[in-house]
């Protein structure tokens, strides 16, 4: 833990994983879209509009993980006072916030052909909307004071609060009688689904875990500049 | 241990009622806004009625909303707030004292205007039980999770319109299941089950809430 709170070292770190996670994600991403696209066959009911669940399943998973993450690092900071851990927690919501985007938008467009409709207001997909502006609110309170230490601190509390919905989130579909369709890939007696479409789906997966981490990294690495350029400016206005 | 938190609650019931005016502003949002809606959908009884135990509670919900900035600010800014964080009582039991002094003086007045509200909007007579029950349930949860929000906001550079952001998300919950009570009671389908999870929803939030607004107030404080 406390090896980690070196930002040079941590950098160091994380400058080791990147080439790895982005050039896996670079190797995957055609890989996965190959074997959803051409090589998974369509649904019997569903047609092709299945192949959107590619790229929903993998994106509403990132997204609930991306969340735990982001509550994670805000224990680690509110509790150990963990610099690295507010700084990976922050780089992660913006991401989180697009996964979750993107596993709206895409929810809509297959909802459309399958349910008649963009949008219905049920558990799964108001607890996803929830889940949404929890990121927003996360990063907005992020910027709204003057000191960034205090920023990330109540940043941090609130995202630990909203971790309250992320099981409301995935028991949604068992608690309630929805629309959305229950779990079938995670669950006792084994996946529901067949593995000539689970395999795709894994290899999306993969691609959706690697392209996180690849600019988790990124993020994380402008991050740490951004404060050495804004510690350089007051030493430079110090001087002056 | 009971006497600071008493006087803590006795001197905000106090101060409540000495700015009687700025209290009373919340209920009046509350009668002001609902009688917005005969003019927008068109005084039909039949839409009204339908649509009442939705709008109340959002309304109701609304109000508790605006009158968050009255729970901290004005402590915040004259630093009794730091006194009673030095106090040698838990800060987390001054949180549920301030919260019950900041309910007693603003959501229980919602709920006992809602079935006012209620004739306004044309619902039958049962709604003027079944409503305010459920309001009596759901709102000292909305003040609750709302300390939090407003507790970690304080010293922001835009509180104002931040404050809805961090805390109506987490409003969503209470709204749908206090909704879905009412409409259950006055259909006859028996709303005993949400209203169940509305009490539980309460408990949870007493227990959990002041850990996290004192821990966002000792931040305010640092």
């Amino acid at each position: 833990m406390h090896f980690l709170a070196n930002p040079l070292r941590f950098q160091r770190i994380a400058d080791a994983i990147f080439p790895w996670a982005a050039g896996g994600a670079a190797l995957l991403a055609p890989l996965a879209l190959w074997l959803a696209l051409v090589v998974a066959p369509p649904d019997y009911q569903q047609g092709e509009a299945v192949r959107i669940m590619y790229v929903h399943v993998p994106a509403a998973w990132m997204a609930m993980f991306v969340y735990l993450c982001v509550a994670a690092g805000s224990a680690a900071g509110l509790i150990w006072r963990h610099p690295m851990a507010e700084v990976t927690a922050r780089a992660a919501a913006p991401i989180g916030a697009c996964f979750t985007a993107i596993a709206l938008f895409t929810g809509s467009v297959w909802g459309k052909p399958m349910w008649g409709t963009w949008w219905v207001w049920d558990a799964r997909l108001t607890s996803v909307l929830i889940l949404f502006f929890l990121y927003l609110g996360y990063m907005a309170l992020h910027d709204a004071f003057e000191d960034p230490q205090r920023g990330a601190r109540a940043a941090s509390i609130l995202g630990l609060v909203g971790l309250v919905n992320l099981p409301v989130i995935k028991f949604s579909v068992d608690w309630w009688n929805t629309l959305h369709q229950p779990a079938s890939i995670v669950r006792l007696d084994g996946p529901t689904i067949d593995p000539s479409m689970l395999w795709p789906l894994f290899t999306m997966m993969g691609f959706f875990k690697l392209f996180f981490v690849a600019v988790l990294v990124l993020r994380i690495r402008a991050q740490l500049a951004e404060r050495r350029l804004a510690n350089l400016r007051l030493g430079a206005e110090g001087r002056a | 241990m009971m006497r600071p938190l008493l006087a803590v609650l006795r001197r905000d019931l106090r101060l409540a009622r000495r700015r009687a005016g700025e209290t009373l502003l919340g209920v009046l949002f509350f009668v002001l806004a609902l009688s917005l809606f005969p003019f927008g959908v068109g005084p039909a009884p039949d839409i009204l009625a339908r649509i009442g135990g939705g709008v109340i509670w959002v309304l109701a919900l609304l109000s508790v909303l605006l009158s968050l900035d009255r729970l901290w600010q004005s402590d915040f800014e004259d630093g009794s707030l730091e006194q009673l964080a030095l106090a040698a009582v838990p800060l987390e039991l001054v949180v549920l004292a301030k919260c019950a002094a900041h309910w007693l003086s603003g959501g229980l007045l919602l709920v006992l205007v809602a079935p006012l509200l209620a004739v306004l909007m044309a619902m039958p007579a049962e709604a003027m039980l079944v409503l305010p029950l459920t309001l009596l349930l759901g709102t000292p949860t909305l003040t609750l999770v709302g300390s939090i929000g407003a507790a970690l906001l304080l010293g922001a550079r835009r509180g104002g319109a931040l404050v809805a952001l961090l805390v109506l998300p987490l409003y969503i919950p209470v709204l749908i299941f206090g909704v879905s009570a009412a409409e259950g009671a006055l259909m006859g389908l028996g709303g005993t089950a949400q209203l169940l999870i509305l009490g539980a929803m309460l408990l949870a939030s007493a227990a959990l809430a002041p850990f996290a607004a004192a821990a966002a107030l000792r931040l305010a404080l640092e």
